[in-house]
């Protein structure tokens, strides 16, 4: 079988530990996966949040990562990003171990997020939230901006083509003067997409982007993650609870339960597995 | 593009209104039509304007509270006066012009170094702990600048530490402050100052780095998610702003004949924290009306004599009490939305 | 060694004053999560308040602490109604503003009315010492009056806020205001009640500073309010035992530093100490720290 050979080489590449059941699509077998998390856990003064947290994403992958509310979906994210230090195990990003990186580095290296409760720079434009996004894109030092050196016009010229293309794939390039604090909430989740795609990831991390969205916007939205896997050619993992969404469009799903992974799989598996039926919805009385 | 335009448009408007009002100052001056008390003025309103300036781009801009702003004024001050008499008396620069600018930069220089030195540890506090710690370190400033003794003998510079008994002639004697100093700042060249820092700030702000500043104040935590090296961007801001308030401390030094560190007190970082808060914070154009008009008011106010600096308390209350009741904010906030969609200075506040 | 001790119980008779002025911080920081800058300036109408009850009026100290205590009572209960109590919404730098504007009020009022000359007040507590070492240690009266006035409110304020009802309920307005209110707690009422303490405290400890500083001019406060304000950070804003440990600390550091060290860099010294601090624990020795969730 493809999947087992196409397993084999990445090891014997890489002479590293066999790594965990991952649930890759076909095309991204024999490329090195973006993400590689491997007995990855947290613990907050003894409680563990998250533990042996075993998971392999494909280079243009959409993975979904759902449980319970509490299970530790977010504190994931955070692990991945940095945000929170791992105390146990490893994340590879593209290959690379990310153990003592912060935040700034492993956005750098690839990995760019949205967040749970939206987190806009609410006082600046739409256009200028997705500039932020391009800053270790479109580069130019702090005195050419302060002289207006040709570097500055040169930068601020790419930046903002850059910004409007980018706000096109969510048809906001209109919005792009508007306060980013005064959009509606639909539209605020979509320029958060738009700005972290602006980092230029491989990688890209969506934590509830289905929240607060109508099923007309919810369907809009699926069809927009699918393009931008196509167009920009990288994988997204995304948590939600929307089951429509998930199943819809999600090749591999992880189900998370009291910060450990119970079932992993593809839609179908994981409709079906009797545990994750259990942790949703609670276990059925003997009798 | 049409945007940029938009703000580089109302930033040359508002540059034309600073220059017609140096021009109209400076006829006035000229012409006698102007009062002494208020003639004398001139320079500290300049001064004045700039610390408010750049305060704000680390009040506004980048959001972190700073008590310790006089501090940089002070050294900048100091190390200007020194700078003036080193240069005059060693390298005979007579240009008064040329003298004042080496100075101000000297004093920029110096202050910069101390920003950098401060920045370090207390950017990595947050909130009302990075306030205090820059209170602190005004005071530190202020307290070792009255233990530092400088005098100059035959364009040797002489230094000591809590010793007055140095050779030459002193230039500064601790507590006592800078002595018979060369009194080479002119209303011109504040104005100038002024021009430099606003063209610095505003350049700044309108750039990648500017917006770096502002998404760290914003949020933190999504600024560091977009790969925003957030320490790096708020050092930019505090250290940029002491530069500016270095110079400014300089230009003010040599407006008088004897200036001591006690002149640089909380007292002063408070009050141009005022002219910020009062100008609106975040908004740079603000800053220069309030720091004029409440440099001018206690001269105003004279005709109330003893009752002035109550008035002042009362009316700053008042400004405040009136200025953050919510009916009349929420009008402010209409008025303000329906004007300034494109404004790009007039951003928001350092609102938690 | 004697020396060594002799400044070792200025320091602490000096920290006490700190420590109380510090309550008065952190309460109300703790509460209504502002910085409260006219609180040095309570201190200094309470000194005078004192003052003019013994000086003028003749009144024994003991009812002029209680006339300085009921003045600034008032004053703190008036300055929270009128000024502070309308920016409840505001920005915090709205609110330290305006701290600011009451401080500029308080110390010009002053002015007005006692004007800048200074004024000595009298040593009314002064009621003999004790001498050891030879006489070569002497603790007055004030010292250990302030030291014993110390402890005392430590002890009162450590029981009123654990076991009497207000108490809780001014524990619940700091941990979250919001759900205090929603639990019907009256916050509007326990924030005045926290102003009525801290200027009631202020009372005292200006009477203490000034009866071991005999000094007492408008601008009197500012000083060991701002001190006292580093203590309360030092010791980790909100929290009340660690005001008690930052003022002691701060005083015997002042005064160590001054003796040991050098005189004019005394200032320096302490606000270096809390810099270090803050650097190695950002919340100050006692206080919590907190971090935001993502």
């Amino acid at each position: 079988m493809t999947q087992t050979e196409g397993k084999k080489r990445l090891l014997d590449t890489k002479m590293v530990p066999a790594p965990s059941q991952g649930i890759i699509p076909e095309r991204d077998l024999l490329s090195t996966p973006v993400l590689e998390a491997r007995h990855l856990g947290i613990e907050f003064g003894g409680l563990k949040a998250v533990e042996d947290f075993n998971l392999i994403i494909g280079k243009t992958e959409i993975a979904g990562l759902i449980g319970p509310n509490g299970a530790g979906k977010t504190t994931v994210f955070n692990l991945l990003t940095k945000v929170y230090q791992p105390t146990m195990g490893t994340v590879l990003l593209n290959g690379k171990d990310t153990a003592g990186m912060n935040t700034v580095q492993a956005n750098k290296l690839g990995i760019a997020r949205t967040f749970q409760n939206i987190r806009l720079f609410d006082n600046m434009t739409v256009e200028d939230n997705v500039r932020i996004g391009l800053h270790n894109q479109v580069k130019y030092g702090m005195f050419t901006g302060i002289l207006r050196l040709p570097g500055y016009w040169k930068g601020e010229r790419r930046q903002h083509e850059k910004a409007l293309e980018l706000l096109s794939i969510f048809d906001m390039q209109d919005l792009a003067g508007v306060r980013a604090g005064s959009l509606p909430y639909g539209a605020q989740r979509r320029l958060e997409i738009v700005r972290a795609l602006a980092t230029n990831p491989s990688l890209l991390l969506l934590d509830e982007p289905a929240a607060g969205m109508n099923p007309h916007e919810t369907e809009e939205l699926m069809h927009n993650i699918i393009k931008i896997r196509d167009q920009f050619k990288i994988a997204v993992m995304l948590i939600e609870h929307d089951m429509n969404l998930v199943m819809g469009i999600c090749e591999g799903i992880c189900v998370l339960n009291y910060g450990r992974i119970i079932a992993k799989g593809t839609a179908d598996e994981i409709q079906a597995n009797p545990t994750v039926i259990e942790a949703y919805l609670g276990k059925k009385k003997e009798g | 593009m049409k945007k940029l335009k938009k703000s580089t448009v109302n930033n040359l408007i508002s540059f034309g209104i600073v220059i017609i009002a140096f021009i109209i100052c400076q006829s006035m001056i000229a012409s006698g039509a102007m009062k002494r008390s208020l003639k004398g003025q001139m320079v500290p309103i300049c001064v004045y304007i700039v610390m408010a300036v750049s305060l704000n781009l680390v009040v506004g801009i980048s959001g972190e509270l700073s008590l310790g702003h006089a501090g940089f004024m002070s050294v900048g001050a100091f190390s200007g006066i020194i700078a003036s008499a080193w240069l005059r008396a060693a390298l005979h620069v007579d240009n008064e012009v040329l003298r004042l600018v080496l100075a101000m930069i000297v004093g920029g220089v110096f202050a910069g170094i101390a920003g950098v030195l401060i920045g370090i540890p207390v950017l990595r506090l947050r909130g009302d702990y990075l306030a205090i710690v820059t209170l602190a370190f005004g005071e530190i400033i202020r307290n070792v600048l009255n233990c530092l003794y400088f005098s100059l003998e035959e364009g040797r510079l002489h230094v000591s530490f809590n010793n007055p008994n140095i050779p030459g002639t002193m230039l500064v004697s601790g507590p006592q402050g800078a002595t018979g100093v060369d009194k080479i700042a002119t209303f011109p060249m504040g104005f100038a100052l002024i021009i430099f820092s606003l063209i610095v700030v505003m350049n700044l702000i309108n750039s990648r780095s500017g917006r770096a500043i502002m998404a760290t104040r914003d949020n933190r935590i999504a600024a560091e998610a977009m790969g925003i090296n957030v320490t790096k961007y708020k050092m930019m801001a505090f250290v940029t702003a002491a530069v500016l308030a270095g110079m400014a401390g300089a230009l003010y030094g040599m407006n008088f004949s004897t200036v001591a560190a006690s002149k640089f007190k909380f007292d002063t970082s408070i009050l141009v924290l005022v002219f910020v808060v009062l100008g609106g914070i975040g908004n740079i154009w603000g800053s220069i009306i309030a720091a004029t008009l409440l440099t001018v008011l206690p001269e105003l106010l004279r005709a109330f004599a003893d009752y002035r600096m109550l008035v002042y308390a009362i009316v700053l209350i008042l400004v405040m009490l009136v200025t953050n009741n919510p009916m009349l904010r929420s009008l402010f906030g209409q008025l303000a939305r329906r004007k300034g969609r494109d404004d790009q200075v007039q951003v928001g506040g350092a609102e938690e | 060694m004697v020396s060594f001790l002799r400044f070792l119980i200025n320091g602490i008779s000096l920290g006490s004053v700190y420590a109380i002025i510090a309550l008065g911080y952190t309460m109300v920081y703790g509460i209504a999560k502002m910085l409260n800058f006219a609180h040095g300036d309570v201190i200094m109408v309470g000194a005078y308040v004192a003052f003019c009850a013994m000086s003028y009026l003749s009144l024994p100290p003991l009812v002029a602490v209680l006339c300085a205590m009921v003045v600034c009572t008032v004053l703190g209960v008036l300055i929270e109604g009128l000024a502070y109590r309308p920016l409840r919404e505001a920005t915090k730098l709205a609110v330290l503003i305006t701290a600011i504007g009451v401080s500029y009020l308080l110390q010009n009022t002053a002015l007005l009315i006692w004007t800048a000359n200074p004024k000595v007040f009298p040593s009314v507590f002064s009621v003999g010492s004790i001498k050891l070492f030879d006489g070569n240690l002497v603790i007055t009266s004030e010292i250990i009056l302030t030291i014993v006035a110390n402890i005392v409110i430590m002890i009162a304020l450590t029981l009123f806020t654990g076991r009497t009802k207000m108490g809780k309920a001014m524990r619940a307005v700091s941990e979250d205001r919001g759900a205090a209110e929603l639990m019907g707690i009256n916050v509007n009422r326990t924030i005045s009640v926290t102003f009525a303490i801290g200027s009631a405290l202020a009372a005292i400890a200006g009477v203490l500073l000034c009866s071991s500083y005999p000094t007492l001019m408008p601008t009197t406060g500012s000083m060991p309010g701002i001190k006292a304000f580093t203590a309360a950070v030092f010791g980790g804003i909100g929290s009340i035992p660690g005001a008690m440990l930052g003022g002691l600390l701060l005083g015997v550091i002042e005064i160590l530093g001054k003796a040991y060290i050098s005189t004019e860099l005394g200032d320096a010294i302490v606000f270096a100490v809390l810099i270090i601090v803050l650097l190695f624990k950002p919340a100050g020795l006692l206080g919590k720290p907190v971090h935001e969730k993502v």
